[in-house]
């Protein structure tokens, strides 16, 4: 017999100074029409914001946008907040203007995934519903 | 004969008949809607002679790294037959935030060219004679402070004011709608922009003090009705601001300028600017008689979409480039920047750069495109789509005015709503293939050919917070702060600021702490949240 399980809770948002939140938002309602909890956080987040969001909320994965070349910067601190504060358990992955070896770089550093301009939202959303196999 | 599809739509949703006819155009009169080229309504062109007369300005916006990489750009550009510039700021610039503050980490130099104070802008314009270039800056919430930074650059050299040409985009509207990059609430942002046009009528004469843009509400995944609708909103809203702080509409309106997107959907586009310009004639008319015709008159910058550039095969985005490039051509647009094939995934090499101002060039000297204004004028399609796209902005106008203007629609999220809506139904479109982009959802390749990427060390964020903190210790820290003091007791009340931020640039007051003097005065802004 199948469990329900409880849905995948995700934090989505943007982390550093650019404002282009169009494709976030698409991807924010999309995942919260494949029936996960979307915590949205909108514009302008500190790295140190979304960490302690994520925590709060006890979410199971941050998918994060940049789109302003602060990427590398970026991405890396929240894997950083994450293990100083034991949270690792807590999948990053995120999207923008990436270029080929930024994305090799940081998938090294344990951002789970990268998606570009161009990315079916339906691969992001597999992507995330493969996070936690469900029962 | 069976069709390939039971529907055919335009990008922006318009139904699409098989052929069009005279039945399409019944109470269509050539002299009302279409009139001469440079003759009301405008919808042929502002001037009599178009690109005939004058080809369009070739306006690559450029900007990365240091000032001095960004000037090594200009030069190049220039160099290649570039007739204008324009200025790509970095994030922390655009914010308002000097490169030595901790939100500042690790976007210095990314997106654009860092500028925290006037030796910057100095540097920035190193060797490039003011006087005889155009200069359009793409900046926003702080626009006042880095124009004022530009105006002490040129006297600084003993170039007078008049004598200096260009535009500021100084477009706030459209950044609570679509590109999220504002620093104070809607009201003191109208007033920065309304002293900024003041100023420019009685001292900058030939400058364009406000780049009305439809670029980045058409990025933000709006349809060309709600770029049109919206952005011609937003001028309206500019103009009504200036006429209550007792400009006359004829002593700013000729130099007001606008800024559009040139999509994928051919047709579309081209009337898309012929709407535009036809619907902007009678709106300001009707609305505000000016006396001088060129107060009624569109003038447009455009820009390729690079929305609909792709990562995938990035070489197929110089044919995508120089078809809507095209469109803005036969549009008749002022100016033109062309996006670099490379976009979607960094800042443009120099080389993708130059073949993006080569197909400008193409279009210019090899199609003959421009031989004849307006050659689309009077096909059945085009003036029916054309009408079609003035009377759906013009719906949109109405909703407007019941809401009492775009300001309080944008404090309700209704903008923002209806463009997240219709850019959900494109990617709909997208996952079902009901539009194809190549590359993406069809003609797809394992193998991804690689192109180079242009990279931007961490030095640059290194030398930039270094120079800011040798400004610091340099300056007269007094003077500096007796003029930025000045500056808030203008702000506190109605007095134009911009001579006042003349003064606390030239006293070398940062880019940072002049807005954030002008925050303790305007206050801060959150948005509504639309999801």
């Amino acid at each position: 017999m199948a469990v329900a399980s409880a849905p995948l809770r995700i934090l989505i948002g943007k982390v550093g100074l650019d404002g282009h939140d169009r494709g976030v938002k698409l991807i924010a309602r999309a995942l919260r029409d494949a029936g996960m909890e979307v915590i949205f956080t909108g514009l302008h987040q500190t790295p140190e914001q979304v960490v302690n969001t994520a925590i709060q909320e006890d979410v199971d994965a941050i998918g994060l946008s940049i789109l302003s070349g602060a990427h590398k910067t970026l991405f890396r601190r929240v894997r950083e907040l994450l293990k100083e504060q034991d949270a690792e358990d807590i999948a990053l992955f995120g999207g923008g203007i990436i270029p080929d070896e930024d994305v090799a770089t940081l998938t090294a550093d344990g951002v789970k995934a990268l998606f570009r301009p161009g990315a079916p939202i339906q691969e992001i959303v597999a992507f995330v519903k493969g996070l936690k196999p469900q029962g | 004969m069976q069709e390939r599809k039971s529907k055919f739509t335009s990008l922006s949703g318009f139904d699409i008949n098989r052929v069009y006819t005279h039945n399409d155009l019944k109470d269509w009169s050539p002299d009302e809607q279409l009139g001469a080229p440079g003759a009301f309504p405008y919808t042929r062109g502002v001037y009599s002679t178009m690109h005939r007369g004058r080809l369009w300005t070739m306006r690559q916006f450029a900007g990365f790294g240091s000032a001095e990489d960004t000037n090594r750009r200009f030069k190049y550009l220039l160099q290649h037959g570039q007739n204008g510039l324009s200025v790509a700021f970095d994030m922390p610039t655009l914010m308002g935030i000097d490169a030595d503050n901790p939100l500042a980490h690790g976007e210095i130099g990314h997106c654009g060219v860092a500028v925290s104070s006037l030796d910057d802008m100095e540097r920035l314009f190193e060797g490039i004679p003011l006087d005889q270039v155009t200069t359009s800056m793409t900046i926003n919430g702080p626009a006042a402070v880095i124009f004022a930074m530009y105006l002490a650059v040129a006297e600084k050299r003993g170039i007078r004011h008049e004598q200096l040409d260009g535009t500021l985009q100084n477009d706030i509207l459209k950044e609570y709608i679509a590109q999220k990059e504002w620093l104070f609430p809607p009201d003191p942002s109208l007033r920065l922009i309304t002293d900024t046009i003041a100023y420019c009528t009685e001292h900058v004469p030939k400058w364009h003090p406000v780049s009305i843009s439809g670029y980045h509400i058409r990025e933000a995944g709006s349809t060309a009705t709600q770029e049109l609708a919206f952005t011609l909103y937003d001028g309206l809203t500019y103009v009504d601001a200036a006429v209550k702080v007792g400009l006359a509409v004829d002593q700013f309106a000729p130099q007001l300028s606008f800024f559009f997107n040139a999509h994928n959907d051919f047709f579309e586009e081209i009337a898309k600017f012929r709407a535009a310009r036809r619907l902007w004639a009678r709106e300001m008319t009707r609305r505000y008689r000016p006396n001088d015709p060129r107060s009624a008159q569109l003038r447009c910058h455009a820009q390729t979409a690079g929305c609909s550039l792709t990562a995938q095969q990035p070489m197929n985005n110089v044919v995508r480039t120089t078809i809507q490039a095209l469109a803005a051509v036969l549009g008749g647009t002022q100016s033109l920047h062309t996006n670099s094939m490379d976009e979607t995934l960094a800042l443009p090499t120099e080389g993708a750069v130059k073949l993006a101002l080569r197909t400008q060039q193409i279009i210019a000297q090899e199609s003959e495109v421009t031989n004849s204004v307006d050659p689309l004028g009077g096909s059945y399609y085009l003036e029916s789509l054309t009408n079609r796209l003035e009377e759906a902005a013009q719906d949109y106008f109405h909703r407007l005015d019941d809401m009492g203007g775009m300001v309080r629609a944008i404090e309700r999220g209704f903008p923002q709503r209806e463009i997240l809506d219709a850019s959900q139904r494109y990617q709909h479109e997208l996952e079902r293939k009901e539009r194809i982009v190549v590359g993406v959802n069809e003609y797809l390749e394992p193998e991804e050919r690689t192109i180079p990427i242009l990279k931007i060390g961490q030095e640059v964020e290194h030398e930039q917070v270094a120079r800011l903190s040798d400004l610091r210790k340099a300056r007269d820290s007094f003077k500096m702060a007796g003029a930025v003091e000045a500056l808030q007791e203008a702000a506190s009340c109605s007095e134009n600021v911009m001579p006042y931020l003349i003064e606390a640039v030239k006293a070398k007051a940062t880019l940072g702490e002049i807005c954030t003097a002008l925050k303790e005065v305007f206050g801060t802004y959150r948005e509504p949240v639309v999801l």
